[in-house]
């Protein structure tokens, strides 16, 4: 099979994945997050002084983030899972489709509708701040880095669903995946206690906070409430670890999948 | 050209939580099927006509054995673009509309796209779904999913179809539409695949068959020989309201139905049960010798010991 070939079926199932999200109505949640950051900056202006920005930039992007990792964790464990069990695996793979484009294909439909997802919140989001400020700042572009970091949050947790649900059931794949981005989130704590801890607890805790998916380190959202800058090496830094664990799970994911019998 | 060579494909699962232990879903299966030819696999339910038809899509994989289809190794990529595949009852995208779903498949099939749109309205027509082509699938009948499972079998315009319990579901004029496309397969110079329990149309479409029961391949035939193979018997039909004595006395089997009688009796007896009619001057209405039936096949394959089927010693027929 030819590279244009492959390029062309995950396109193919990587929009298709898409129109599904679109049409099964994934993006109606933006219709809470619309009235949750609208009431908030209704309220923030009437209650804050001085630090509207603060708020709507903190509540904003945490918004952005949760709404996307719950989208997420519930899509992605049923990307492969929910195909086998409707059987709908079934007349795809029976066309020149390699298992692994088809893995491949419906993370990036699912990551493809979380972008969307997350540039609607964004617009969510800059319409708050200046509802509050009354005009944009320069320091403002740093929401963007904060956004575009959760985006790679979202990205490892897409992959880390659809591995889990390659071989455990949809209920399970939940629930490792939301205790991998809990535990996750407080990764750069656990790699303080692992420095201070000796002896195999040492090692044990060494070994778990970096083999979990750190995405403390993909958090900027207090920094750019704040205003502060995000330095271009993290983005660098970030941006190629997420890569790099998201390729690992997909991997995983699709050695698991490439030995499944389809029952 | 064989159009496929199944060599000793066998399945086995484990099963059991903890003392795992193997499960045979298909014994070591040898079948050759020619090009052009549509053959009827036939068996009960839960006797491995799905496990063998997956198992060829490479849907799940062999324990052992493996199979050339349209002379090429099974797990050959270029295969896939020369097969076309309906499952039992199948399910599709249901967010998808049927011309959506045909062209999704187009161009998983490496359709090109001019001409796609073309072909998919051309199969949407010839499955009867025109009407409906913008409607999403959620809203479909049972009996017009399988009509759609038919349509992207066929739309990019396979060499080779497997069709799963192709007329499952189907009301009795869908089943007669499912029949006519096959059909109009095998005019085409298509081969065919099909799994069936229902016997009545493996005997209308098939060219051979081949009984499968509890993974085990239990026989192969053409079906032209399987049913003209008389029994010795003759049956004749004649006009009247009793059975006569002397009817009964050659050993007929008669039954009364309004003015007919329907009676048979052994072949030898022939003359002698026309000439009893002429002497009572009744009149004959039909001779027949009594052919086997498709289904007394089957039945007889279903009741062969294990130890004596044909798929051990590798041979059809």
């Amino acid at each position: 099979m030819n590279v244009g070939g492959t390029n062309a079926r995950i396109g193919y199932i990587a929009f298709n994945t898409f129109r599904e999200a679109v049409r099964d109505r994934v993006l109606y949640n933006l219709i809470a997050f619309a009235l949750l950051l609208s009431g908030a900056a209704i309220l923030v202006g009437e209650i804050s002084i001085d630090i509207e920005r603060l708020v709507v930039v903190n509540l904003g992007l945490t918004a952005v983030s949760l709404f996307g990792v719950v989208i997420a964790i519930f899509i992605g464990i049923g990307l492969v899972s929910k195909e086998i069990d409707k059987r709908t695996l079934y007349t795809v793979l029976s066309r020149p489709v390699c298992r692994w484009e088809f893995v491949v294909g419906k993370f990036v439909g699912l990551t493809g509708t979380l972008v969307v997802n997350t540039l609607l919140m964004a617009i969510g989001v800059f319409l708050a701040l200046h509802y509050v400020a009354h005009r944009f700042e320069m320091m403002d572009v740093w929401v963007l880095v904060a956004l575009y970091f959760i985006v790679l949050q979202f990205l490892i947790v897409c992959a880390l669903a659809l591995f889990f649900s390659s071989f455990s059931t949809p209920l399970m794949s939940a629930v490792f995946t939301f205790a991998l981005f809990v535990v996750g989130s407080l990764a750069e704590d656990l790699r303080g206690f692992a420095r201070i801890t000796h002896g195999v607890g040492g090692w044990l805790a060494t070994a778990i906070a970096y083999l979990v998916p750190n995405f403390s380190a993909l958090n900027v959202i207090s920094q750019v409430a704040h205003g502060d800058a995000v330095s271009g090496r993290l983005m660098v830094y970030d941006s190629v670890y997420a890569l790099l664990y998201s390729a690992m799970a997909i991997s995983g994911a699709v050695l698991i999948f490439q030995r499944r019998n389809l029952k | 050209m064989a159009a496929i060579e199944i060599l000793d494909l066998e399945k086995s699962y484990l099963v059991g939580f903890w003392r795992k232990r193997r499960k045979l879903a298909l014994r070591p299966l040898r079948l050759t099927i020619e090009e052009g030819e549509v053959f009827g696999f036939l068996g009960p339910n839960g006797a491995g006509k799905t496990t063998t038809l997956k198992l060829l899509m490479g849907l799940v994989f062999p324990t052992a054995g493996t199979a050339r289809i349209l002379g090429m190794e099974m797990d050959d990529p270029r295969v896939k673009s020369q097969v076309g595949f309906l499952p039992e009852q199948p399910y599709f995208y249901d967010h998808l509309s049927a011309r959506e779903l045909l062209n999704y498949y187009g161009q998983l099939s490496g359709m090109p796209a001019k001409g796609r749109s073309a072909r998919v309205e051309q199969m949407l027509a010839r499955v009867g779904l025109s009407d409906s082509s913008g409607v999403q699938l959620r809203k479909f009948s049972k009996g017009m999913l399988q009509r759609v499972g038919l349509a992207q079998a066929i739309l990019h315009d396979p060499k080779l179809v497997f069709l799963d319990e192709p007329m499952s579901g189907l009301d009795p004029m869908g089943r007669r539409e499912v029949r006519d496309l096959i059909q109009q397969l095998r005019h085409e110079g298509k081969t065919v695949f099909f799994s069936t329990h229902i016997l009545s149309d493996a005997e209308a479409l098939c060219d051979r068959v081949g009984v499968i029961h509890q993974g085990e391949l239990r026989g192969v035939g053409a079906v032209a020989d399987l049913t003209s193979e008389t029994q010795g018997k003759v049956e004749i039909i004649f006009c009247a309201q009793k059975v006569p004595t002397g009817l009964i006395s050659l050993g007929a089997e008669a039954r009364v139905s309004g003015d007919m009688v329907n009676a048979v009796l052994p072949e030898e007896q022939q003359d002698a049960a026309l000439d009893v009619l002429r002497r009572e001057c009744l009149k004959l209405i039909s001779l027949m010798p009594v052919r086997s039936s498709l289904e007394e096949y089957y039945v007889q394959k279903l009741r062969t010991p294990e130890a004596q089927t044909e798929s051990r010693k590798g041979v059809g027929v």
